[in-house]
């Protein structure tokens, strides 16, 4: 027996499987993606036990209970208090608090990191530039049927991000992160005296405080998205290539586990 | 990827979540992890005054951007037998005390206040809670009362006592010369135009506008000059740093 794996694989797609692993996700963004991952669920969790102290948001300089609110979520109080929704699990401000104020700061601290990185290493020019043509919206309508046939990567360069992707990730890195933090700096007293302009900007605190919550709830939806293709575009490979960088081309990959290694051939004794 | 696979995943990523989060409570009570919790107001404070100038104003406001009804919230009624007679005889005998490492200790009355320099502003009054109320206060600058005391070079915090009673120990808070100094700190008798209420903290309620609410003292009744918040009330700085562990850092 020369060649053991000649018994093991049918010679058509041996040969191409170990080739088609590419390298993906560069460094700077398994990272962020990961300390990200954890800070945004620490910043809901504890965003939502902050709302709960008011459940009720205003548009405006200011807004408390004799006041206009938009939005009361009081009816929803029993949803929002429970205790798989919110850090800590009992009602506390003060902890909900020291958490969301110290991951704000991992947030924000984090996005300008990431943000200079993938200038520098051109992950931001190289695959979230979105081109023209690709919002037509013939473009679009194409790239959402593809969507719905769980049809996720062009054959002819698997690895780039489709369009609504792209416009997924560009929204939340450069619209939503960004209004989540300069919307919860607007909301502190002592950033209002430094940077005036902030209240100015959202045409006051409660202006912002609704802002923060209307850009929370897209954070929110963008989770859930992004979870539900994750799982649908195939969760083991997605995840791993998020923690080693490497990703399997759709195409190469087996439906069936791995052969189990061959014994040593009998020859060799 | 089999639908087993995939239901199994999902599974486990939402039991990860569920246990994520009872998982931040447990390390939330950890002393080590609780340090590096708490370290965020340092962090937060260390910055924002960095950023801020010394005297950078808190925005103000016009007479039209006020709020309708201005909420009363915490305690409003201290209702103690003394408390009680100040309101009855309409604080005419009642002193504000300033004390502490200051060269000469002070009894003001209402008109001792009103003698001082006055500053009116309107400013945004931020509840930790959320809400936002927009009233005018005067007063004279805290940092002038400071000055006719004499305060200490050795001073680093004032301490404001209050008269009302959380569970049979006064009220109190605390801000660092900073604050102190500041030209918006002041502490108001009036409010909207008319003497403080009771609900707003009568008699005088000090304004620090650049935090939130519950460093806005009301019903002060005595001011100290202090080198260390060691060993006042359980040495935080405030009831609620005290008690339920609200950052003493409230700017943001």
């Amino acid at each position: 027996m020369d060649d053991p794996t000649a018994l093991a694989d049918p010679p058509t797609t041996a040969p191409n499987a170990r080739s088609e692993t590419i390298y993906r996700h560069r460094l700077a963004t398994r990272l962020w993606h990961w300390i990200n991952a954890i800070t945004i669920f620490i910043m809901i969790g504890s965003g939502i036990g902050i709302l709960n102290a008011h459940p009720r948001l205003y548009w405006g300089q200011y807004g408390a209970n004799f006041d206009h609110a938009w939005l009361d979520l009081r009816p929803y109080g029993n949803i929002l208090r429970s205790g798989w929704l919110t850090i800590p699990a009992g009602y506390n401000l003060a902890i909900s608090r020291r958490w969301h104020l110290l991951f704000a700061l991992v947030l924000g601290f984090g996005l300008l990191v990431f943000m200079i990185a993938s200038l520098i290493n051109r992950h931001f020019q190289r695959d979230l530039r979105v081109r023209a043509k690709e919002i037509g919206p013939r473009h679009l309508w194409a790239d959402l049927l593809a969507h719905l046939r769980l049809d996720f990567h062009n054959p002819e360069d698997p690895a780039a991000y489709n369009t609504l992707q792209k416009l997924a990730y560009v929204v939340a890195i450069f619209i939503l992160i960004p209004l989540m933090i300069l919307t919860g700096l607007a909301m502190s007293p002592g950033m209002d005296a430094a940077w005036p302009w902030l209240i100015e900007l959202f045409g006051g605190r409660q202006s912002a405080r609704s802002i923060h919550f209307i850009a929370a709830s897209g954070i929110v939806l963008f989770v859930i998205v992004h979870l539900t293709l994750v799982v649908l575009a195939g969760p083991i490979e997605e995840v791993w290539s998020m923690i080693t960088g490497r990703w399997t081309l759709p195409g190469a990959r087996s439906s069936e586990p791995p052969p189990p290694p061959l014994a040593e051939p009998e020859a060799a004794e | 990827m089999t639908l087993l696979t995939r239901r199994t995943l999902v599974t486990g990523g939402a039991l990860g979540a569920g246990l994520l989060l009872s998982g931040c409570d447990k390390l939330a009570q950890q002393p080590g992890f609780r340090r590096i919790l708490f370290s965020g107001e340092k962090i937060n404070m260390g910055l924002q005054r960095a950023l801020m100038d010394r005297n950078a104003l808190a925005p103000e406001f016009t007479p039209d951007q006020m709020s309708p009804v201005f909420r009363t919230n915490g305690n409003s009624n201290p209702n103690t037998a003394d408390y009680n007679r100040h309101v009855a005889e309409n604080f005419a005998n009642w002193r504000l005390e300033v004390g502490g490492l200051v060269d000469r200790p002070l009894r003001l009355s209402l008109t001792d206040i009103g003698a001082f320099p006055q500053r009116a502003q309107i400013t945004r009054h931020d509840c930790v809670e959320g809400w936002s109320a927009i009233g005018k206060w005067q007063g004279p600058m805290l940092g002038n009362v400071l000055k006719a005391a004499g305060v200490r070079n050795s001073a680093r915090y004032i301490v404001f006592t209050c008269a009302d009673l959380w569970s049979g120990a006064p009220y109190y808070e605390s801000i660092d010369m900073v604050d102190a100094f500041h030209p918006q700190t002041i502490l108001a008798w009036a409010m909207n135009d008319k003497r403080v209420s009771v609900g707003h903290g009568a008699p005088i309620r000090l304004r620090v506008e650049r935090h939130l609410g519950y460093k806005n003292a009301k019903y002060v009744m005595r001011i100290d000059a202090v080198s260390s918040l060691a060993g006042i009330g359980l040495g935080k700085g405030g009831y609620w740093e005290d008690h339920v562990n609200y950052d003493w850092y409230a700017g943001i």
